[in-house]
């Protein structure tokens, strides 16, 4: 287990409790390569309760990735602004983990360098981030992987060292960037309880990105839909469904998810085709 | 297997006697396959060396060739033979050796250091590689070795002029690498550690410089032979000492098989160091999967 107390002393002031993620009037624009100026995502206002599971479902280019990438505060935005725990966003935000579609492990380093680079990076010394990093090996059924690179692995372990990698730091807001959109659909739906198991255990603030629409109810308490560009927020459904949810295959069978799934399609469905007609329009 | 189990039950045991027996010859045809496969390709490289060397050799026997101008492997042979036994005008052959591939390894460490240092420098700082970039390209693109008969007039016959042409000649090729490897650094990783709180001598070190290394390394293989190249060139320019001074003195007295046989020396040195690159790039790379090509073994 990792105590709160762990957080390495570099970074005293971060509470480990999660935090709430406020967007107000967030609006991103680009210059593209041509120099036109171009706006990823348009006035997007959005809270995220402390300790939610929020996802954000839109079409392909709304700007999901790029909103993510303002509460982390690798990019800034143009205009409005975010508020992480009730402070605006400038730099990088404390106590926050990414991951990412693509594996972002270190393929030169062995798991447990990979796991144990979170609390080494907030100054912990090398043996305690490897222990705990062994600890968290062992929470995700990765024990005896230690030494391992990563491309020994199979997709869902890396899935798993990553997931251990991004919980170490018991980071305050975890976000998700379609973190299992290139994994396997059974995979995918071991990886999916996992995470939730984890997650309930925790309980960090989440903003998870997905195309998967049933990922989308079955993890999360709050599903937001994006138009499509220049995004901005269409609509928000709450979740109802109980906690714990349990396994994520069975959960899918019954009738208040197909409702909840189908209402969520009818809101994406329009947004989907407009994207899908602009893009193939300009190709 | 696919007969075992369509089988019905009561055939079972002596049909899973015949796959294993059938999968046991599979597997010694394979291995026979493999070994005859090995000694035809050996048999190949051989006909390879007798074709070229006794060609050369019957060519210039039959004065098809000129051997005063082509020498000749029989030559070739007693020159190396002599330089070993006799030695050379100016020391034995070792002491020559010694020269030149302590030029050449002097070269190749001060332009590997500034290459890579150099490389990481401009491909992670946008403002110093758009500055520099077009007085690189202009470098890159005037024939170097010409400096080497400057250095020789600046900096006299002695080691200094010999290991600056060699690691001119390496800096480039370690440079470029270097310069890409940083470019090709994955975006996610670097987001990645940057949100963990990674400063930018931290992403230097987790990120860059590891993912750099891969490109380096790469470039280490074709650098030693420039550096050795460097070498002897500056010390063919003028030298008092070292190998490309006996291939002057060669050339000087119309005896080609002195310059094939410092040749034939100078290829196994640098197969040699090629070797203990190789070496270090297994333990530098171990993290690496082990799908890759076979080019650079060959």
């Amino acid at each position: 287990m990792s105590p709160p107390h762990t957080r390495a002393p570099s970074a005293p002031g971060v509470p480990d409790d999660p935090a709430q993620i406020e967007a107000i009037g967030l609006t991103k624009r680009f210059l593209t390569p041509k120099g036109n100026p171009f706006t990823a995502i348009h006035d997007v206002s959005l809270t995220v309760e402390a300790g939610q599971f929020c996802t954000i479902v839109g079409p392909t280019g709304c700007g999901k990735s790029t909103t993510l990438a303002q509460v982390s505060g690798l990019d800034r935005p143009s205009a409005g602004s975010v508020l992480v725990g009730g402070r605006v966003v400038d730099g990088i935000t404390e106590g926050v983990s990414y991951m990412f579609q693509a594996d972002s492990l270190f393929p030169w380093k062995t798991v447990l360098r990979n796991v144990s680079i979170g609390p080494i990076l907030l100054g912990t010394p090398k043996k305690q981030a490897e222990d705990l990093a062994s600890d968290w090996l062992r929470r995700v059924g990765l024990a005896g992987f230690e030494d391992r690179y990563p491309h020994q692995l199979s997709g869902g372990m890396r899935k798993r060292v990553a997931m251990a990698a991004a919980l170490i730091n018991s980071p305050r807001i975890l976000l998700m960037d379609e973190p299992f959109g290139a994994l396997d659909v059974q995979t995918k739906a071991i990886m999916q309880t996992e995470l939730l198991g984890l997650w309930e255990e925790l309980r960090p603030t989440v903003l998870f990105i997905t195309h998967d629409l049933d990922e989308a109810v079955a993890l999360s308490d709050k599903v937001v839909i994006m138009t499509s560009s220049p995004g901005t927020v269409k609509e928000i459904f709450d979740i109802g469904l109980p906690r714990p949810r349990g396994d994520v295959q069975t959960l899918r069978y019954e009738p208040e998810f197909v409702e909840l799934q189908s209402k969520i399609w009818e809101s994406l469905k329009d947004e989907v085709s407009r994207a899908y007609a602009t893009t193939s329009a300009a190709a | 297997m696919s007969t075992a189990m369509t089988s019905s039950e009561h055939q079972e045991p002596t049909d899973r006697e015949s796959v294993l027996r059938e999968a046991n010859q599979l597997q010694i045809n394979a291995r026979r396959a493999r070994a005859r496969r090995t000694m035809w390709v050996w048999i190949g490289r051989t006909v390879v060396a007798v074709v070229v060397i006794g060609g050369w050799q019957l060519l210039t026997n039959y004065k098809i060739l000129d051997p005063f101008f082509y020498g000749q492997p029989s030559s070739v042979w007693g020159s190396l033979v002599q330089l070993f036994t006799k030695g050379t005008a100016f020391g034995t052959i070792w002491e020559q050796l010694w020269v030149t591939v302590q030029e050449a390894i002097y070269g190749f460490l001060v332009g590997t250091i500034a290459g890579v240092i150099i490389g990481i420098l401009l491909g992670s700082n946008r403002y110093l590689s758009d500055v520099f970039n077009p007085y690189i390209k202009i470098l890159n693109s005037i024939p170097r070795i010409v400096l080497g008969a400057i250095f020789i007039v600046a900096f006299g016959l002695g080691l200094f002029p010999k290991v600056l042409l060699a690691a001119v000649l390496v800096f480039f090729a370690v440079f470029f690498n270097a310069y890409q490897g940083v470019r090709e650094v994955d975006q996610n990783l670097v987001a990645n550690v940057r949100v963990l709180g990674a400063g930018p001598i931290q992403v230097a070190r987790h990120v860059t410089i590891p993912s750099a290394m891969t490109w380096i390394i790469a470039s280490l293989h074709t650098a030693f032979g420039f550096a050795i190249i460097g070498a002897l060139v500056a010390e063919v320019l003028g030298a008092q000492k070292g190998i490309g001074l006996i291939i002057s003195q060669a050339q000087g007295r119309f005896d080609p098989n002195t310059v094939f046989a410092c040749m034939v020396i100078m290829a196994i040195v640098t197969l040699g160091a090629e070797y203990l690159i190789t070496l270090l790039e297994r333990s530098v790379l171990r993290w690496r999967p082990p799908v890759r090509s076979e080019s650079q073994s060959i």
